[in-house]
């Protein structure tokens, strides 16, 4: 329970600079979304568009990338959802962390998301955002609906969903935020996500549901 | 599993670097797009190039003409002189509604024009001509009863030298009459400068079409808001097209004319049917923006571009009218009839303008006034004397027609002068009262009088009840055009409260529109969030004493 602490190698370059690319997007793409929504002053509407605009279409090529990344090296496999240790790992959160057990689901190499975490970025990557980007997109190109065979679309109720998705990003960031502070140190996810190397306790077993399918 | 134990030589900051410079990449391209002295607008490249170096040039001296060399006596001597040559003229314009001042629907006989059944909520309107002072806008010379059967008198627009013409021609009547020599001097003084205005013919000048339109409703500024006498020498910054220091348009650049029918007339019919401009069709008629300007004025990729389907040019680049001049936003009939120790009196306001009369009622001015906006496809409605009105709420004698489902339909500025004027309250008909003349309003403050004698003249019923009610009459708002550093700002409209299109709904807008249950239920999901981990920290924060296991550090 009080093994040594071994660093592990756990995010790739890449995919760290996904992690804080995306999280820039995100945060300015909220900031300017929330001042055209006309919820806060900051850049003046004209220029909040602008931005908006310019970092949305720019999130939609660089996910492009990210969802080549994920199915060339088989990260996917990481995102796949499971309900094994789910209760577990939510009596820790509710009850464990306060009398200092140790996490059920350690990370590992092969299996860095416990399945909390599995369940909440699968939903992250596969639905919120491309609802986001989608109906993003569809905004944007609000002019050429008609072009598009698109003259049907309701620009109310797209700017519903895209408001909805964004609201549903800023709760996620607030939750996220705070959980990177449950590490061994409160700074010690933070410092994994910035130099890749995660420090875990030693010997601790990988159950083989864990390992990622052989394919 | 893959080492890379290299990676730990990359510190953050090569992140941080890499992340900075993207986001100084992301953030240059929007933002510098607008910044340093760009390119003109191709829109406006397009328009100063269909009109450069094309001052009008002429084979006529008029001066010269034998016709004009003559001793005029009376106004249809000078009118026969000028049809002597342009045998045409005459017949042209009295088919035109500067003429005949009737126009009708299609297919209608002409129930429209100030010859007709219109009327306003300014002096009202003009009983078929029976309110003689309606007139002294008439370009004819007889300016009593109905002028229609007179001779035109062409120096109305086409005269540049500004001269009062009856009073000329009854001078020199009267001196010859007298008949001694000092007399005689006189009249040919008056002939030498009545025979040098008659010489001095052209193209209509701003003061030319001004000298009515600047001023209808009897007085300057009075009517539309966005033309007064301002215009007549008017600088840049009041209007970008016929500025002096600018381009130094005339009227007719825009209100281009064929066999005297000028462009741009709005009521009964579009002033053009269809977007086209001179790239498309080099003879389309240059009334509209578009016609010099395109539908893609700005530059490639602008918001702005994307607007031009449903928002008209004027609603952005006219922020305010009558900028210079005021002009009259209200005028209560009913409080006209006031007396002061028995006598009729007037007071006067703010901006050194009447506000109230005895003769005319209550009236409010406005300066810099910010246009009301409406959906428009071109055509302005209005009720005329014989329609039946509701006088239960507002009655709006003109409007915009235009819903935003109308395709040809934007939203477009508009002047909206607000009235109380007598209605016939058993035939709901608004009643057009005789005002000036012997038996008008003005001479005896006689309300059941002038509204009789003005019934009588358009043909119509009185019952002799009357009461007034509150109307609305509108102005398109097209002339004043702001230098384009004065253009509306994306968040006077794209604003929660307030905004300049606050009124018109059924349809979402961002910045102003939203979902009051979604910010609600998204913002308590966000502060309920909050709330979760502020809870859990302190939870981890009191217990962590307690446990074998120290977190934080």
């Amino acid at each position: 329970m009080t093994g040594k602490l071994v660093p592990i190698y756990l995010y790739t370059r890449y995919e760290r600079f996904w992690h804080w690319l995306q999280a820039l997007l995100i945060l300015v793409l909220l900031v300017t979304g929330f001042e055209v929504h006309g919820s806060l002053t900051l850049l003046g509407f004209a220029r909040a568009v602008a931005v908006h605009n310019f970092l949305g279409l720019a999130w939609l090529v660089a996910f492009a990338f990210f969802v080549f990344w994920v199915f060339t090296t088989g990260e996917w496999k990481q995102y796949i959802p499971t309900t094994r240790k789910m209760f577990e790992v939510l009596r820790y959160y509710l009850v464990g962390i306060f009398r200092g057990e140790p996490h059920p689901v350690p990370k590992r190499r092969e299996a860095k998301h416990n399945p909390l975490q599995r369940l909440t970025y699968l939903a992250l990557a596969a639905a919120l955002l491309p609802l986001q980007m989608a109906t993003g997109f569809l905004y944007w190109g609000y002019n050429s609906w008609d072009a598009w065979g698109l003259g049907w679309l309701s620009l109310g109720s797209l700017a519903l969903l895209h408001m909805a998705g964004a609201f549903a990003l800023l709760a996620f960031l607030v939750v996220h935020v705070y959980m990177i502070t449950t590490g061994h140190a409160v700074t010690a996810h933070t410092k994994a996500m910035i130099t890749g190397w995660e420090d875990v306790e030693e010997g601790v077993a990988i159950e083989s549901w864990e390992h990622p399918a052989r394919g | 599993m893959r080492a890379m134990p290299t990676i730990q030589c990359h510190p953050p900051l090569l992140l941080g670097g890499l992340l900075l410079a993207l986001t100084l990449a992301l953030g240059a391209g929007p933002v510098h797009g607008s910044t340093p002295a760009p390119a003109p607008a191709p829109g406006r490249a397009m328009a100063q190039h269909s009109v450069q170096g094309q001052k009008p040039w002429t084979t006529v001296d008029h001066t010269k003409h034998p016709a004009l060399q003559q001793d005029f006596t009376s106004g249809k001597q000078i009118t026969d002189a000028c049809v002597s040559c342009h045998s045409e003229a005459a017949t042209q314009f009295q088919q035109t509604i500067h003429w005949t001042w009737q126009a009708a629907a299609d297919g209608e006989a002409a129930k429209y024009g100030k010859a007709s059944f219109s009327l306003n909520n300014f002096c009202l309107g003009t009983n078929r001509n029976v309110d003689t002072s309606c007139l002294s806008c008439h370009p004819g010379w007889n300016k009593s009863g109905n002028s229609v059967d007179g001779n035109i008198n062409c120096l109305v627009c086409h005269g540049q030298k500004s001269i009062n013409w009856d009073e000329s021609l009854e001078d020199i009547k009267a001196f010859v009459e007298a008949g001694d020599e000092d007399s005689l001097e006189l009249a040919r003084e008056i002939q030498g400068e009545l025979k040098e205005a008659v010489q001095a013919v052209g193209l209509p000048t701003r003061a030319n079409c001004g000298g009515c339109h600047f001023t209808g409703g009897g007085g300057d500024g009075v009517k539309h808001g966005d033309l007064d006498t301002s215009l007549t020498k008017p600088a840049k910054t009041l209007d970008v097209h016929m500025g002096m220091d600018g381009q130094d348009f005339t009227c007719t650049r825009c209100h281009t004319t064929v066999a005297h029918r000028v462009a741009g007339r709005v009521y009964t019919a579009p002033a053009a049917l269809d977007r086209k401009s001179l790239v498309e069709d080099d003879q389309v008629a240059k009334i509209a923006c578009e016609s010099c300007h395109t539908a893609t004025p700005h530059q490639a990729g602008s918001k702005a571009n994307d607007h031009t389907d449903k928002v008209a040019c004027q609603s952005c680049h006219i922020p305010e009218m009558a900028r210079v001049n005021p002009t009259k936003v209200s005028w209560d009939w009913s409080a006209a009839g006031r007396l002061q120790d028995g006598k009729p009196f007037k007071t006067q306001g703010e901006f050194g303008k009447e506000d109230y009369l005895s003769i005319k009622g209550q009236m409010q001015w406005a300066k810099n006034l910010q246009p009301e906006y409406f959906w428009y496809n071109g055509t302005i409605h209005s009720v005329t004397a014989q329609e039946v009105i509701d006088p239960a709420g507002t009655v709006a004698v003109s409007w915009p027609e235009g819903a935003r489902a109308d395709a040809q339909a934007r939203i477009a500025p508009f002047k909206v002068h607000r009235g109380k004027q007598p209605y016939d309250k058993i035939h709901k008909t608004l009643l057009v009262p005789v005002l000036s003349s012997a038996d008008g309003y003005w001479r005896h403050l006689d309300w059941p009088r002038a509204l009789s004698k003005g019934q009588e003249a358009l043909g119509l019923p009185f019952s002799g009840e009357f009461d007034f009610v509150s109307t609305t009459y509108v102005f398109p708002t097209t002339h004043m055009v702001a230098p384009k550093e004065s253009a509306v700002a994306c968040a006077e409209c794209h604003v929660r409260d307030g905004g300049r299109l606050a009124s018109l709904q059924g349809f979402y807008m961002p910045g102003r529109d939203r979902a009051g249950w979604l910010n609600t239920l998204g913002w308590l999901t966000v502060l309920g969030s909050m709330a979760g981990v502020g809870l859990h920290a302190l939870g981890r924060f009191i217990t962590r004493g307690r446990n074998g296991r120290k977190e934080g550090s």
